[in-house]
């Protein structure tokens, strides 16, 4: 066997692959509810251009549940109790946007070496360890089952009944508080919601990963479309993609899933931006044609 | 605070409302002031704002029209005097107030159409999910077409001119179906074909449903046909009356504290010696060396 033979077989290996299955449905189902959660959160993410925020909120995310993984509680709740610090911490004191970057870069170092320092003390497992940075499958249990689909619904919700008004004022935060969309609030607002996203998709994907289910598919549908509707459609259906297919493939290897998440999503990004070239050349050119005399 | 007398005020000149003065007025301050802590911005306005009355906002930076724009708009109190739009608070009156807001680079350009920037104005506000109806999608296409915007309903504002833009902002202020419209300098950064369908748009709203019009500019030429009267705000002060009254050599003289002429050459009004150069020479309020901007052409994408 060649060594490039060797190396294949550890990233793509489907041996035994029914039976791996039947281990990881619980983070199939958990995979399909965060990539709703990502999706959606991800095109307010990107609409607000907190790419950013996201990725600070992750790092403290990691403090938080190593922290939990030290202490031997729940790690799904620590780690959003460490992204709800982050989110509100960035919420109250970088509400415009100049400041918000700077806050974000104070809070990040700081969660990430808290979290390194609770793991050099922690002494179970490495594969825990690691998991938090880069992503973890099997890890998934039934009791972080529920918490996960409880703070998945949660989000849903509260992101089902604010839509509109966080829509307007994202996209047009000068009209949208003259009409008396309480702007401020609902920034705040979001940011909750996007600590509780970042905390979910820590667990399946690892901190320093979360963008690529927060942002990447998100980023990509609006290269291809800017309706209201198919945006936050198609953002979901690339989160899913990218973290069922990950989960799918990462199945039989011994590499962590992170890879396999970011590699698909990001080769959906790229052929989403090649296909938006198309689109903005046909728009531009169309509307020249069908100017009004 | 100086006592506030109900009726004219001596310190400015009260011009005469087109508006016969049987119809209430929209917007009313009295004796309004509005300070940041110790610096007065603006104080002792007393104006009227009656329905279908043009009236221009004029002035050199720093001189308030933006914190007009935002005390007309209810985000910024007044530290004395009163002002009631509609006759009542302005937050209260927010609905009824279309606002078309200064050219700004939006975040999310690529990600909204002009159609759903309209919808926005409609029902953008309202929480929970969206009622699908057909009447308001109906209404932006009713909208779109009132402003010639059909032809690029479905286009990214990111992808618009700085004109075609505009005349989605002027649906969007319109579509609440508004009693006042508030333009905060909405010729900026428009070629003169783009200014001219601009104002035209305004106008024929306020001849169609008599909807009062305040118009914040740095240019008065391009509205000056249009124009029933103007509130000059300077930093010594403001005046307030038809453009032949305020737009005077001796007036700004006044108002300024130093020599300014006002010249008349070919039905357009020439600023000589203000001090900030205001109403003459069109030039960008945050960066005067973006005035190549001004000559932004229908072919220019950004």
């Amino acid at each position: 066997m060649t060594l490039a033979d060797g190396v294949w077989q550890q990233i793509f290996s489907f041996d035994n692959y029914g039976e791996l299955l039947a281990l990881v449905r619980n983070s199939l189902i958990v995979g399909a509810a965060l990539g709703l959660v990502g999706g959606l959160a991800g095109v307010f993410v990107v609409m607000r251009d907190l790419p950013f925020a996201v990725h600070g909120i992750s790092e403290l995310s990691f403090a938080g549940a190593s922290a939990a993984l030290l202490l031997e509680t729940n790690i799904v709740a620590g780690s959003i109790a460490g992204s709800l610090l982050a989110a509100g911490a960035i919420g109250i004191l970088g509400a415009r946007a100049r400041d918000r970057n700077s806050v974000i870069g104070i809070i990040m170092p700081f969660g990430l070496g808290l979290g390194v320092l609770f793991l050099a003390l922690y002494k179970g497992r490495a594969a825990n360890k690691f998991g938090l940075l880069t992503g973890q499958i099997v890890a998934v249990d039934t009791p972080q089952t529920t918490w996960l689909l409880g703070t998945s619904a949660l989000v849903l919700i509260a992101l089902a009944a604010m839509w509109r008004p966080l829509a307007f004022a994202s996209a047009d935060p000068d009209v949208a508080e003259a009409r008396g969309v309480p702007v401020r609030a609902l920034s705040f607002a979001f940011m909750i919601v996007l600590g509780l996203a970042v905390a979910l998709s820590v667990q399946i994907v690892g901190a320093l990963l979360v963008l690529s289910l927060v942002v990447t598919p998100a980023a990509a549908a609006a290269r291809i479309t800017a309706s209201p509707v198919l945006l936050p459609v198609l953002s979901v259906v690339f989160a899913v993609l990218s973290i069922e297919g990950g989960i799918l493939l990462a199945l039989g290897s011994s590499i962590p899933i992170s890879p396999y998440v970011t590699t698909i999503s990001f080769t959906v990004y790229a052929a989403c931006r090649l296909a938006g070239t198309y689109r903005t050349r046909r728009w531009g050119a169309g509307k020249t044609a069908s100017q009004p005399a | 605070m100086a006592f506030v007398p109900r009726a004219r005020h001596g310190g400015t000149m009260s011009g005469a409302g087109t508006g016969g003065s049987d119809t209430a007025a929209v917007i009313s301050l009295r004796g309004a002031a509005l300070s940041y802590g110790e610096r007065v911005v603006w104080r002792d306005l007393d104006l009227d704002v009656r329905p279908g009355e043009f009236l221009a906002v004029l002035g050199p930076n720093g001189a308030g029209k933006t914190s007009f724009v935002r005390a007309l708009l209810g985000r910024q109190p007044l530290s004395a005097g009163e002002l009631t739009v509609l006759g009542r608070p302005p937050r209260d009156a927010a609905r009824h107030l279309g606002y078309v807001p200064q050219q700004a680079e939006l975040s999310a350009q690529a990600m909204v159409r002009a159609r759903d920037l309209v919808r926005f104005g409609i029902d953008g506000h309202r929480f929970g999910p969206r009622v699908r109806t057909g009447a308001v999608r109906r209404r932006v296409d009713e909208i779109l077409a009132s402003v010639g915007a059909s032809a690029y309903a479905d286009v990214p504002l990111g992808l618009l001119s700085g004109g075609e833009r505009q005349r989605v902002r002027i649906g969007q202020a319109l579509a609440t179906d508004p009693r006042i419209l508030l333009c905060d300098e909405p010729l900026l950064s428009l070629d003169l074909h783009h200014q001219q369908a601009v104002t035209e748009l305004v106008d024929a709203r306020r001849r169609s449903h008599g909807t009062a019009v305040v118009f914040v500019t740095h240019e008065i030429n391009p509205v000056l046909g249009l124009v029933d009267r103007v509130l000059y705000l300077a930093r010594g002060g403001h005046r307030v009356g038809t453009p032949e009254e305020v737009l005077t050599s001796h007036a700004l003289s006044q108002l300024y504290g130093t020599q300014v002429d006002v010249v008349r050459v070919h039905g357009r009004v020439v600023v000589v010696g203000a001090p900030d150069g205001t109403a003459a020479p069109p030039h960008h309020p945050h960066d005067a060396d973006r005035a190549h901007a001004l000559h932004e052409t229908d072919g220019v994408r950004p």
